[in-house]
């Protein structure tokens, strides 16, 4: 633990409700460890602030340990922060240094509505979820481990696409507003499986069309993948194209799954 | 407010795309399937840019080379059709190409434009955005201004006050023997191979073909492609208005005449 206390400029928006105006406010933070997280740092100004008197900034949060997806905001413009593969609780204060200013935004698209300071709604990631994601397994005795052979670099895969916290850093980064990381990692880490076969196609078309009601499109700007905490690969945006295309035109729906 | 339109609470969407149709029209309402329309029309007009530039690369042989040049395209196939029909056949299917690129481009900015109605309040900072991916719509507008007058000055002829038809060799010198326009010329290739530099990637990923062993290679190609044209466009401009390339036969004496004379 080093003792070196750091200061900074804390700038955040604050907004009292979902049709309420927002606004920046500047708060001036002294006694900031380099070794508090970014949210043990918000911690701090929220106790000061309740001290006052004052309504403290409401923030999203829970495991504080990057695996729940309920953090997230943009730190200096970009989606958790300047550090790259990590989630804003997970975010040292020791990235920032003595004397910065840092702003902190809720993620702003069209389908995140602010419910409060940096609390945003994120229903719509649900809504591509249950129109997809999903398999369809038998009930009973749990299966034995390994009774499905799946390739070690399948899997690999898969779980890579699977390590999505759906915290809507994806979005939020995307200068379009797209939330084609988010839906492409909960998409193929099913499709790339043999559990996921059976609901294969009707899942893309689903899971991309409903996406679609909600969100912007992909113009490859990779900003997603640079915000993403898990450093999930826009490779896998990829693969849901190409699942989706083939979903469309190859009509799988009608004459079933006949060609690769 | 947004939440009483939508059943169960949360948010409603933004867009509500018709259902039902022929799978290709479904397929195109869709933004997945706009972006993949975008790069099969981006590879047909790729090969264009990349079968002119060659073409005109035979300004550097002679006038009569560039000029036999333009008749073998109206010649094309040889007596197996009727003159010009292959032609029309390759400049209608352009047509359909631009058409189809520009209306899914504009599809995809109004889908985008609604996803993030309100911005940023404070500064955004990109890290991995490009200056090429983030101007695609700028660029790719300066190229169809462009090409509007390219086709006005060097095939209709109607911005350039020397055109002959059927010289395209002169017509290209006279036109770019003016300054302004030679710049011009150039701006619009420089914006032209920006689009390309991210546009010949990025078609890849929209199309699905995507393997981490050779990702890298499709990076590459992009910028190759997109230098190979930027470098071979520009040249013509800069031999023009340097003398390197002149006027094969000052005047507008008909072709055939003007060979004579210069003994070609
Ligand atoms: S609080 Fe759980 S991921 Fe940050």
């Amino acid at each position: 633990m080093s003792d070196k206390q750091m200061r900074i400029t804390l700038t955040a928006w604050r907004q009292d409700g979902p049709d309420a105006p927002g606004r920046f406010e500047t708060y001036d933070v002294p006694g900031v460890s380099p070794d508090m997280s970014f949210l043990e740092m918000l911690d701090v100004v929220n106790e000061r602030l309740q001290r006052e008197g004052k309504e403290p900034i409401a923030f999203d949060h829970d495991c504080r340990e990057g695996i729940c997806g309920s953090c997230g905001m943009m730190i200096n413009g970009q989606a958790h922060g300047p550090e790259r593969g990590t989630a804003t609780c997970q975010l040292h204060m020791r990235k920032f240094r003595d004397g910065d200013h840092v702003t902190i935004e809720p993620w702003r698209a069209a389908a995140f509505p602010v419910i409060r300071d940096l609390i945003v709604d994120r229903t719509a990631l649900d809504r591509i979820i249950e129109s997809g994601g999903y398999i369809s397994a038998p009930t009973g005795g749990a299966p034995d481990a390994n009774l499905i052979p799946i390739p070690k670099p399948v899997a690999d895969a898969a779980m890579d696409a699977a390590a999505c916290i759906g915290c809507g850093a994806c979005v939020a980064a995307c200068p379009n507003g797209a939330a084609q990381l988010f839906t492409a990692a909960k998409v193929q880490h099913l499709n790339l499986l043999p559990q996921g076969q059976a609901e294969r196609w009707d899942r893309t078309i689903n899971m991309v069309e409903t996406m679609e009601e909600y969100f912007g499109s992909c113009t490859l700007h990779r900003e997603c993948e640079a915000a993403c905490p898990k450093s999930i690969s826009i490779d896998f945006i990829a693969l849901m194209n190409r699942d989706y295309a083939k979903a469309q035109l190859a009509q799988r729906r009608l004459v079933g799954q006949t060609f690769p | 407010m947004a939440a009483t339109l939508t059943p169960r609470g949360g948010v409603a969407p933004v867009r509500r795309p018709r259902k039902g149709g022929p799978a290709i029209v479904r397929f195109y309402r869709s933004a997945v399937g706009k972006k993949w329309v975008m790069a099969v029309t981006g590879i047909a007009l790729m090969g264009f840019v990349l079968v002119h530039l060659i073409g005109n690369i035979k300004l550097y042989l002679s006038k009569e080379e560039l000029n036999l040049y333009g008749e073998a395209l109206r010649d094309m196939p040889g007596h197996l059709l009727p003159r010009t029909w292959l032609l029309w056949a390759f400049r209608l299917g352009l047509v359909a190409a631009f058409v189809l690129h520009v209306h899914s481009a504009w599809g995809l900015t109004v889908i985008n434009r609604r996803a993030r109605p309100v911005g940023y309040q404070s500064k955004r900072d990109y890290v991995a955005a490009t200056f090429a991916s983030r101007t695609m719509r700028w660029t790719g507008l300066i190229v169809l201004l462009y090409l509007v007058f390219h086709l006005m000055d060097l095939t209709w002829g109607n911005a350039n006050p020397d055109f002959v038809r059927g010289d395209p060799y002169n017509n290209l010198v006279y036109s770019m023997q003016r300054p302004a326009v030679a710049l011009v010329y150039a701006l619009a290739n420089v914006a032209l191979a920006i689009h390309l530099s991210h546009g010949a990637w990025s078609l890849f990923q929209s199309l699905g073909i995507n393997n981490p062993r050779y990702n890298g290679a499709l990076r590459r190609f992009a910028y190759g492609f997109a230098g190979i044209i930027l470098v071979g466009n520009l040249s013509f401009p800069i031999a023009v208005q340097l003398g390197l390339v002149d006027l094969a036969c000052p005047g507008d004496d008909p072709v055939a005449e003007c060979n004579e004379e210069s003994g070609l």
